[in-house]
Order: C-alpha cells, then sequence, then structure tokens
C-alpha cells in the first residue's frame, strides 16, 4: 500500500465558465483509502472542483494527475473505469428501472456489442445490497423518493469499482439513518479496497466525523487544508461563512461538531 | 417469463427477484431474441396478408406457382415491391424515431418534427416542379428530396450549436421551427405555380407508397441498413444519453461524437426515405412510444424492435390506405395519422401515467 501512487494530485488548478473564473490556483494530493471533504459557501467552486477530476469540464488549465498519470493521458472509458462521480442533480430521461440504471456503471468495463456478463450482474447486486435498494431493482426510478433516487445514482458509482469516487453533497436528500449509512459504506470501501474519495459537503458536521481530511474553501481559493479540527475553527468559518459559528465537541462522543451561533432574540 | 410473454414486464415479486439474481428487470440476450422473433412473426403476418388483399384479392399459391397467372402478375409488379417499401421506409421512419428521441432526450422528437423530412418534401417539389416539363424528373426529384433533407439536417444542427454546445431543446425548437417553414415554403410553391401540379404536391405532404420500382426499393433499403448500423453502434451510448450529457460522458460516451454520427446516420434513412414516399406522421413516434411502454426503456432493444415493428405497423396501414375505399386510394400517411393519433392517446392513458416524466 505504501508503494501506492497518490490517488489525486492536483496542483495549480484554475478553472472556470465563459469568461468566469471560479477556481483560482487550488493545489490537493488524496491519498488512497483516503476521504477528502470540500466545504465552503454556496458557489465557492466546490462542485466545478469535482468536475475538473471527472475530467468533464473543457476549460480548465493546471495539473491534475490521478493514480500517478496526467489526467489527460487517460481515454474517455478507461478514465470511466477509475473515476465515478454522483452530481447534485441526477437526470433521467425515459422509465429505466433501478437496475438498469446501476447496470450502467458497468458501461465502460463493458465491450460495445456485449451484454452484461453475470459478474457484471453479481457487481450490480452488490451495489444495490449494500446501499439497501435490492427490494427496489425493478422499480422504475421515476417511482422512487428523492432520496431512493439518490441512493440509485450512488449505487451505480459503486457498481462502476472505481478507485476514487467523486460526490456531490451525496446526502442531500437523504434522512438521518440513510444518510449515515452511505458515509458509513464509502467509509469502508476506502479501508477494505483503498478507494479514495473527493466529496463536496454543506453538512460540516458529517464533514467533521467521517473525512480524514478537509478543504475549507471560499471564491475558488482555498482557505484551509488538514484534519477537520485544523480546519474547522471558529476563526476559518467565521472568515469563509460570514456569520458567527460555534465549535465544541460532542459530549458523548468528543466529535466536532459546529453549530450556527443564532443572534440573541 | 420473458420467453412466454415477451411484450410484458410484469414486475416479479419482491422477494423473488433477489432470489432470481435479478430477473426481468434488465435486458438480456434470451429476452432480446424471443422478443424480435415474435415482432419478426408479425412483420410476416402482416405482409402474407398485405399481399393477398387489395382492390383484387389474389391466391398467393397461385401467384407463384403460376407464372402466366394474374395472379402472379399482381403479385411481382404491383403487390410485392409495395410491401417490400412499406417494410422499408416503416423501419427506418420508427428506428430513427426511436433513435432521435434518445438524442434530444425529448419524446416529441422524430424524423418530421426536426425538419428533416419537410426539407426533403420540399426540396422533391421544386425539383418536380422544375424538371417535370423537361423530362428525367423521376431520377431528379429523389435526389433533390434526399439532398434537400441532408442540407436541412445540417442547417438545423449548426444552427442548435450555441456557444459550442448542443442544448437538445434547442435543437428541438430549432427542428420545430425548420418544419413549419418548410411546410409555409410548400404552400407558397403550392399557390404559385399551376393547378396542375397540386396532386403531386399533395402526394408528397401526405405520404405514399403508390407504385414503387424495384431500384427504389433496393436504393432505400441499402441507405436504411447502412444508417441503421450507424444508430445500432451507438445503442448503448443512446441509454447513458438518458442520464444526461455530463453524466454520460463521466460513464465514457464521446457526447459529441454521437451525436454527430447518429443525427447524420437518421438524416440519411430520413431522406432516402421520404425521396420514394413523401411525408408519413406518426410512425415515428407511435412505434417507439408504443414499444417503449411495452419493452422498457433500453435501446439495444428498443431500436431493432422499432426497426421491425415499425415495417408491420406501415405495412398494415399501407393495406388500410389500399383496401378501405378500394379502388380509390388514401395516402397512406393519412392512415398512419388517423389510426396513430387516438391509438398513442390511449396508450398513455391506459398507462395512467406520463411515460417520459423526468
Amino acid at each position: 500500500m505504501s508503494a501506492a501512487p497518490t490517488a489525486v494530485r492536483a496542483s495549480g488548478l484554475a478553472a472556470g465558465y465563459g469568461g468566469t473564473q471560479v477556481l483560482h490556483e487550488v493545489s490537493f494530493e488524496v491519498a488512497p483509502g483516503e476521504i477528502l471533504a470540500i466545504v465552503g459557501p454556496n458557489g465557492a467552486g466546490k462542485s466545478t472542483l469535482l468536475k475538473v477530476a471527472a475530467g468533464t469540464l473543457r476549460s480548465w488549465s493546471g495539473e491534475i494527475d490521478l493514480l500517478g498519470r496526467a489526467i489527460g493521458s487517460y481515454d474517455r472509458r478507461e478514465l470511466a473505469r477509475a473515476v465515478a462521480m454522483v452530481s447534485q442533480e441526477n437526470p433521467l430521461a425515459f422509465r429505466f428501472t433501478v437496475l438498469e440504471i446501476v447496470l450502467m456503471g458497468r458501461a465502460p468495463h463493458v465491450g460495445a456489442f456485449h451484454f452484461e456478463s453475470p459478474r457484471d450482474l453479481e457487481i450490480a447486486r452488490r451495489a444495490l445490497e449494500r446501499i439497501g435498494l435490492l427490494p427496489l431493482a425493478d422499480r422504475h426510478v421515476q417511482e422512487l423518493s428523492g432520496g431512493e433516487r439518490k441512493r440509485v445514482f450512488l449505487a451505480r458509482a459503486l457498481a462502476q469499482e472505481p478507485r476514487v469516487a467523486l460526490l456531490d453533497e451525496p446526502t442531500a436528500f437523504l434522512d438521518l439513518k440513510h444518510a449515515a449509512e452511505i458515509l458509513m459504506l464509502f467509509r469502508e470501501l476506502c479501508t477494505s479496497e483503498a478507494m479514495s474519495v473527493i466529496a463536496t459537503l454543506h453538512d460540516l458536521n458529517a464533514a467533521a466525523v467521517w473525512a480524514d481530511r478537509v478543504i475549507l474553501i471560499k471564491h475558488g481559493t482555498i482557505i484551509g487544508c488538514g484534519r477537520p479540527d485544523e480546519v474547522l475553527t471558529p476563526q476559518n468559518l467565521r472568515e469563509v461563512y460570514e456569520t458567527e459559528v460555534y465549535v465544541g465537541r460532542n459530549p458523548s462522543t468528543g466529535a466536532l461538531i459546529v453549530l450556527p451561533a443564532a443572534p440573541p432574540r | 417469463m420473458s420467453v412466454a410473454a415477451p411484450f410484458r414486464r410484469e414486475p416479479p415479486a419482491r422477494e423473488s427477484t433477489a432470489e432470481l439474481g435479478l430477473s426481468g428487470a434488465h435486458l438480456t440476450r434470451a429476452r432480446m431474441l424471443s422478443t424480435l422473433a415474435v415482432l419478426l412473426v408479425i412483420v410476416i403476418f402482416a405482409s402474407l396478408v398485405a399481399a393477398a388483399f387489395g382492390s383484387v384479392h389474389i391466391n398467393l399459391l397461385r401467384a407463384f406457382s403460376d407464372a402466366s397467372s394474374p395472379d402472379h402478375a399482381i403479385f411481382f409488379a404491383a403487390r410485392l415491391p409495395r410491401i417490400l417499401m412499406g417494410i422499408a421506409i416503416g423501419a427506418i421512419l420508427a428506428s430513427v424515431g426511436a433513435a432521435l428521441q434518445a438524442l434530444v432526450r425529448n419524446p416529441l422528437a422524430e424524423g418530421g418534427i426536426l425538419g428533416i423530412s419537410g426539407g426533403g418534401a420540399l426540396g422533391a417539389i421544386v425539383a418536380l416542379v422544375m424538371f417535370s416539363r423537361l423530362g428525367g424528373s423521376e431520377l431528379v426529384v429523389p435526389l433533390f428530396a434526399f439532398g434537400a433533407a441532408l442540407l436541412s439536417t445540417v442547417a438545423v444542427y449548426r444552427l442548435a450549436i450555441v456557444d459550442g454546445q448542443l442544448e437538445p431543446l434547442t435543437l428541438l425548437l430549432v427542428g420545430v421551427i425548420f418544419n413549419a417553414f418548410w411546410g409555409a415554403a410548400i404552400m407558397l410553391v403550392n399557390s404559385v405555380v399551376d393547378f396542375y401540379y397540386t396532386h403531386s404536391i399533395l402526394f408528397w405532404l401526405m405520404g405514399s407508397l403508390e407504385a414503387p420500382t424495384y431500384g427504389e426499393v433496393v436504393t432505400v433499403t441499402i441507405l436504411g441498413i447502412a444508417g441503421f448500423m450507424a444508430l445500432m453502434f451507438y445503442a448503448r451510448d443512446m441509454n447513458l444519453l438518458a442520464l444526461g450529457d455530463e453524466a454520460a460522458a463521466e460513464l465514457g460516451v464521446d457526447v459529441e461524437r454521437v451525436r454527430r454520427v447518429v443525427f447524420l446516420a437518421t438524416s440519411v434513412m430520413i431522406g432516402a426515405a421520404v425521396s420514394v414516399s413523401g411525408i408519413i406522421t406518426f410512425v415515428g413516434l407511435i412505434v417507439p412510444h408504443v414499444l417503449r411502454l411495452a419493452l422498457g426503456a433500453d435501446h439495444r432493444l428498443l431500436l431493432p424492435a422499432s426497426l421491425i415493428g415499425g415495417a408491420a405497423f406501415l405495412v398494415a396501414a399501407d393495406l388500410v390506405a389500399r383496401i378501405a375505399i378500394a379502388p380509390a386510394e388514401i395516402p397512406v400517411g393519412a392512415i398512419t395519422a388517423l389510426c396513430g393519433g387516438p391509438f398513442f392517446i390511449y396508450m398513455l392513458r391506459r398507462e395512467g401515467r406520463h411515460p417520459f416524466s423526468l
């Protein structure tokens, strides 16, 4: 494991849409098996950062190495076997079943004229099982609730068997139980399969207990990067979110907790 | 289950799904082959019925056994080329509809709505008016139709690209505008030329399979097969396009290339169809929709199923066009629209939910 190259190494990233620059000089590294959370206010460039790492943004500059190779040296399907992305919005035209969507995660692994093999089916079944969607496998995605739908696309990313998972707000729309389960599941995958995760999170408490390291970002610039307790300080958070926050410890678990310091009524 | 009733996608009981290792909820080779076999039987049956019936009923056995019989003459000179043409045109229209709907992620797309067939019809009519007195219009008219359909496609495609990005909804809107524009241009031509041309112009607007030559049948079939092979090459990519351009790209799809190749292939196919049969509406909408409701959304099955199903549908519609008011004929495009519209509404209502909700 120690000889394994860095999962993702980004240096001097800049990116934008049209004339607007969204990321400035962003550099970071993610090791195999590590979870990196990206936090920051709306419009800070968190999703853009994921899109650059996913290789789907058109205009960006800087360097990204993936598993020790420049991202530009990957062809599309090869990249799709290494990196899986789950966006915030998951549009779907036409009535595909849950299983069909999860099997789409096998597309980069399967030849153009082949049907999914029993092995692909087993991988999809296992992904559904892990994410607790097996009973819904033959339902149409349009019939599901928002949270169930989100989990379908997370299962698709699992079926992709990536080395690096890019998750844009993986717990949005999920209830407490399912949010915790998803975070735990990806933690397990990082441990057992050395998968790396880069996830944007609005929930600072989730970031504090789940991530190995946190990047705090504002206006496309990194304000802090390091262990959650180093980065999620009252000073940093006040600067980035422009509001008063309370940072303390959960008395029963000792975990870092971040709360808005509500103004007195 | 899939062999016994390939048209039903009865969700199996929840528990058994897990036990059976997820059968039924996805496409397998066995389900694909059995479904296509059933559709093939339907198209053969429709063709045999269409061959036997018409303004004159013929005996198919005598047509094959007695070369001097009138049955033989009618079968080989009139019925067979017409049925083959119906198969080719129906197959093209329906498979193109299915592909274009995937391409723009919109249930309204088909060759007509995107302005491809309208452009072709205008080309045909202009050639007809220009060349009919000079002679040689039999060859020039289809060529003009084909060329105009391609030009119209390229124009729609180029104009839909904004900031280097092709937005599916923009493509659809530009196509709708072109479709209306070509319709208006045809009306304009119709009002400035001799009354003499009106019947021919109507032929192109309503669509008909009247009196094709074997040469036309072969040409359309070859272009149709070539185009369809390009579509099938991207069948799985079309599934992934349903997730949106970004997600498709993240799963390894070259989205722009798929769009370009599929759009070009469909315009060749529609151009070939329009050049001999005019604008036949509704086949490209109704056949893929009905099949999607019955078979699911996987394009690896939907495209070939639409190909065969479209053939059966148009052969049947053309039979009605020939015998409903025999010895006179109704344009087959009128039949497809008249049967297709209400049947389509019925299917949508019966399902009780919108099959394309995003």
